[in-house]
């Protein structure tokens, strides 16, 4: 039976659309009216409202909360002080990423981490003898997101303890009356905020926004604007970009964290192989030598040097995409629908290199962009390679260029 | 900028662009690409020409004159990296044409919705409309390449122009026979014969009608308009024929744009610098002289003005063959259109509507059928403006909402019909009868219009003439009349952006492909500045590739005189 969201009365009557998808078994709306670009564009001009609730979210507390995540988590949890939020991941002891999320750290020995996929039984089971307890509270928590060049100025309306949120920076604020969490935090590359409230009254907090917005072109935004402002972002995707080392049939499936271009995680990882007995250690001297899931693989690939590829961005020229499709009779579409899905990536020779697992036309960038893996070799920026997509009924190769991600990353994100 | 004590020799540049409109600095900007030190000089305190926009009331931004984005080039805007120096066109979703008897038509981005909405008004029509589309793109396919390319010169007896000709005659012969047959008759005939082949709803024909008359003196059944059907649907956002965007903040955030990506790639822009007239010497530019006197020298002049001010005005006429003299009086401007804009208290509410307002983040047409859109004509065929004008308007601040405060609106209306030459009075005397007509015709279709207006702006086409300069008050710098267009614009043997004097040069809406924002003219007239230099066409500039085999500009008379009859033979 599908569920609905905390927020589900405001978002049915909004959705114009009855367009839905099916997320973690809750309808979220793919888009709420018919041009899913016009949502897209006030995420980059105004600001949109997205509801983010499906995500699995999981409370870590107890004296050994930090030790725990400490040892599960592969960017270092001691560097994200109370108050803050973390990008973050965890890894198999071979290095391959299981799950991303972001970890939030709200109270002393009181975090909250959200994940993808169901991950319970797993954090669970590592527990051992550490004081700590890890619970879903998944249903707990209604989530709205407010991403854009306004989400300040609407955030700062309802809450104004969250006005001077720096990046990555959570806030308790009362909105509406409802007591929330402000976490300055998304998933569109924009100046963007989530507001956590519960569940139970989390309507008051979207309509508390919804009001402060009235005027300004503040609309809800679906999935689909979601994917194509992530996708500029360079924001990775589980099951799309990478997938779940836990559940991956062979390592070609499988993604170290450097490969997937988060390597500047581990700046502060002790490179020489360590003994892994210092998880006591503070962190705070910016050296990180705690035996994290997954630490010596890391090292041994930052090391060894032993990245099999790396994701990055691809930006495609736009003249050959004309001329292509030009010489095949075709207007050249520029579809800004995001294509998540498989395509290759050749040298000039024809030769495979690698990948794209998510493209689409930016409107922004005015470009057709992919995030793709490429060897090592051809990750500097302005390197030359050939992504592959059918144009009337046949491959055909399109030049590209390499480009570091983002692809689109405005000042306002962390200002 | 200049030093306070100027010598010749920091006045002097590789070229100087007269007028800072979205034609001037994209030529500019390509220049200072290519490495030479190129000089803009702006008659007015701001860049952007009649693509502008201007807080005229607190927190209300105007897009003063022009309004919309859809024609630019796609190549500009990735050759000069206009993406990292903000270009943001902004998706336009929706079209909303409102009926004299309170019902409309409202298309969008779905194209099943779109379909039921048309069968509202004729069943018939709604599959009409994708037959329609179909064929039109087709005839877009064939014709879009023209607008990135230098017409060849059919005057000419140099090889390489002939084999110009040769391509372009064998491109067409490749046509299937109606695409070439389609074209012909949109490029000729009249937009309203073209409709009627498909569609019997008047509110539907009436909307895609209203984009044959854009800044041009003719009706939907006046032959021509189908010209300026097919040049508006040539516009496109993001690959989709006829779609068009909104600039954020407006077209004077995008000459905003073009005037930094041309400062990046080093050229100098000066405000506030009337150009007098061009300085030339044995036949050849050297320079321009400004009003206060002072003079800046270079070997390339290119005049970014209309063709009227490029020959008559910044040059005298008598250093020009009396042909093309002639050609450029004969050259038709007679703008007639108009900009009614508002400063309002909210959106309007239209009644069948009740409240939405998703409506308005398009245009909204007030030209409910083609009767209506020749009613309107009928009063300019006889110099007045319309009693009932057409009316393409758009609430910008719905599509950036940073154009307005928070719940207000700022509120743009092209007018048409509004002649530049009113029969026995004049404009200064009819602004505001211009005025209250535009606002009584959204009054009739938006009840209580009037109590929401906070500010209203008037531009007349003199008022478009004093300001931006544009001869007339044509939004085009000349008419889109087939005796005008391609090899014949501005004038026949004058189309490839080249004049009779040596190193001066035009690059504005008057020469191919025309206004509208394309800025194809300021891209493909640099393309020529640079290969005269290349081959050393330009005396004392370029080494090499000169000499006695160089065709220089003036040689170009020869073939140009006594071979120019050709105007009459376009009208066909």
């Amino acid at each position: 039976m599908i569920r609905t969201t905390p927020f589900h009365e405001r978002t049915s009557a909004l959705n114009e659309t009855g367009l839905w998808e099916h997320w973690s078994n809750c309808l979220v709306a793919q888009r709420y009216q018919m041009s899913e670009k016009f949502e897209y564009f006030a995420i980059r001009n105004a600001a949109g409202m997205f509801d983010t609730s499906p995500l699995y979210k999981y409370r870590i507390t107890g004296g050994d909360a930090e030790r725990f995540l400490g040892g599960v988590l592969a960017r270092d949890p001691r560097r994200c002080a109370v108050g803050h939020a973390q990008y973050t991941l965890w890894c198999d002891d071979r290095g391959f990423v299981i799950e991303d999320g972001v970890l939030l750290h709200i109270a002393d020995g009181e975090y909250l981490l959200t994940a993808a996929e169901p991950n319970l039984a797993y954090f669970q089971g590592l527990i051992g003898r550490l004081d700590a307890t890890v619970e879903d509270v998944t249903e707990d928590w209604g989530v709205l997101s407010v991403q854009g060049p306004y989400a300040r100025d609407l955030v700062a309306a309802v809450a104004p303890q969250a006005k001077d949120l720096g990046y990555f920076g959570i806030v308790r604020a009362k909105v509406a009356g409802v007591p929330v969490l402000v976490s300055r935090t998304g998933y569109t590359g924009d100046l963007g905020y989530e507001i956590w409230a519960p569940a139970a009254d989390a309507v008051a907090v979207w309509d508390a926004v919804a009001a402060a917005g009235k005027g300004r072109g503040v609309i809800p935004f679906g999935m689909t604007a979601l994917y194509m402002a992530r996708i500029e972002a360079g924001l990775v995707l589980l099951d799309v970009d990478f997938h779940s080392s836990r559940f991956a049939w062979t390592d070609a499936d499988r993604t170290t964290p450097i490969e997937l271009g988060l390597g500047w995680m581990f700046r502060d990882l002790a490179a020489d192989g360590g003994n892994g007995t210092a998880a006591s250690s503070n962190g705070h001297d910016g050296h990180d030598d705690r035996a994290f899931i997954g630490a010596e693989a890391i090292k041994r690939e930052l090391r060894e040097k032993t990245s099999r590829w790396q994701l990055t961005g691809l930006m495609v020229d736009w003249r050959d995409y004309d001329r292509i499709y030009d010489a095949a009779g075709l207007i050249p579409p520029k579809d800004h629908t995001p294509i998540q899905d498989e395509y290759y990536v050749y040298d000039e020779g024809l030769n495979q290199l690698g990948y794209a697992t998510s493209q689409m036309y930016s409107p922004m960038l005015q470009r057709h962009i992919a995030l793709a893996r490429v060897p090592l070799a051809l990750t500097t920026p302005g390197s030359r390679v050939k992504l592959e997509l059918p144009v009337a009924h046949r491959y055909e190769y399109f030049d590209a260029s390499v480009t570091r991600l983002p692809l689109f990353n405005p000042q306002r994100r962390t200002a | 900028m200049a030093k306070s004590k100027s010598t010749r020799e920091d006045r002097t540049y590789d070229a100087i662009v007269v007028g800072g409109g979205h034609n001037g600095l994209t030529n500019a900007a390509y220049l200072a690409k290519s490495g030479l030190r190129v000089l803009v000089l702006e008659r007015r305190a701001i860049v952007g020409g009649a693509a502008i926009t201007e807080e005229l009331r607190p927190g209300f931004w105007f897009t003063t004159f022009s309004y919309a984005l859809s024609l630019l080039r796609p190549d500009i805007i990735h050759d000069l990296d206009l993406v990292k120096h903000g270009f943001m066109p902004i998706l336009m979703p929706s079209t909303f044409c409102p009926k004299e008897d309170g019902d409309y038509l409202l298309l969008g981005q779905d194209h099943g919705e779109n379909h039921k909405e048309i069968e509202r008004h004729s069943k018939h029509d709604a599959d009409a409309y994708d037959a329609f589309n179909h064929d039109v793109n087709k005839v877009l396919q064939a014709i879009k390449p023209l607008l990135d390319e230098v017409p060849p010169d059919i005057f000419s007896d140099d090889p390489e122009e002939l084999i110009r000709l040769a391509a372009l005659g064998s491109r067409f012969r490749r046509l299937d026979r109606k695409v070439l047959h389609d074209a012909v008759r949109l490029l000729t005939g009249s937009a309203a014969d073209f409709l009627d082949d498909y569609f019997e709803s008047d509110i539907l024909k009436g909307y895609l009608a209203s984009t044959s008359i854009i800044g041009t003196k003719v009706g939907p059944y006046s032959q021509g308009s189908g010209l300026v059907l097919l040049y508006h649907l040539l516009g496109e956002h993001d690959g989709e024929f006829g779609a068009w965007a909104f600039h954020k903040q407006g077209n004077g955030g995008f000459t905003k744009v073009l005037a930094r990506a041309a400062a990046a790639f080093g050229a100098e822009i000066k405000l506030e610098s009337p150009v007098e007239h061009v300085i030339t010497e044995g036949g050849r530019a050297t320079g321009v002289a400004l009003g206060d006197g002072s003079e800046y020298h270079a070997p390339v002049v290119v005049s970014a003005l209309d063709p009227r001010r490029t020959f008559m005005e910044l040059v005298d006429p008598r250093e020009l063959p009396t042909d093309l003299v002639d050609a450029i009086r004969r050259f038709r401007f007679q703008g007639t259109s108009a900009k009614v804009n508002f400063a309002l208290d909210g959106v309007p509410r239209y009644p069948a509507l009740g409240d939405r307002t998703d409506q308005y983040r398009g245009f909204t047409n007030i030209g409910p059928s083609m009767e209506y859109l020749e009613h309107a004509f009928d009063d300019a065929k006889y110099g007045w403006y319309s009693k009932r004008p057409y009316l393409d308007c758009a609430i910008q601040s719905t599509v950036d909402p940073d154009m307005a405060p928070p719940g207000k609106a700022v509120m743009s209306c092209f007018v048409q019909y509004a002649p530049y030459k009113l029969r026995e009075s004049d404009w200064d005397a009819e602004r505001q009868g211009l005025g209250d007509t535009v606002q009584a015709t959204l009054e009739s279709f938006f009840p209580g219009f009037g109590k929401l207006v906070l500010q209203r702006e008037v531009r007349t086409p003199l008022d478009i003439e004093r300001t931006v300069g544009l001869s007339e008050g044509n939004i085009f710098a000349g008419e889109f009349l087939a005796p005008q267009m391609y090899f014949f614009r501005p004038a026949p043997g004058w189309s490839q952006y080249r004049t009779p004097i040596e190193g001066y040069y035009q690059c504005g809406s008057g020469t191919h492909p025309g206004g509208c924002v394309m800025g194809a003219p300021g891209k493909l007239a640099a393309g020529q500045v640079l290969k005269d230099r290349e081959r050393g066409r330009l005396r004392g500039v370029k080494v090499g590739g000169g000499g006695a085999g160089a065709r220089g500009a003036a040689a170009r008379d020869g073939n140009g005189t006594g071979r120019t009859a050709a105007p009459a033979a376009a009208r066909g």
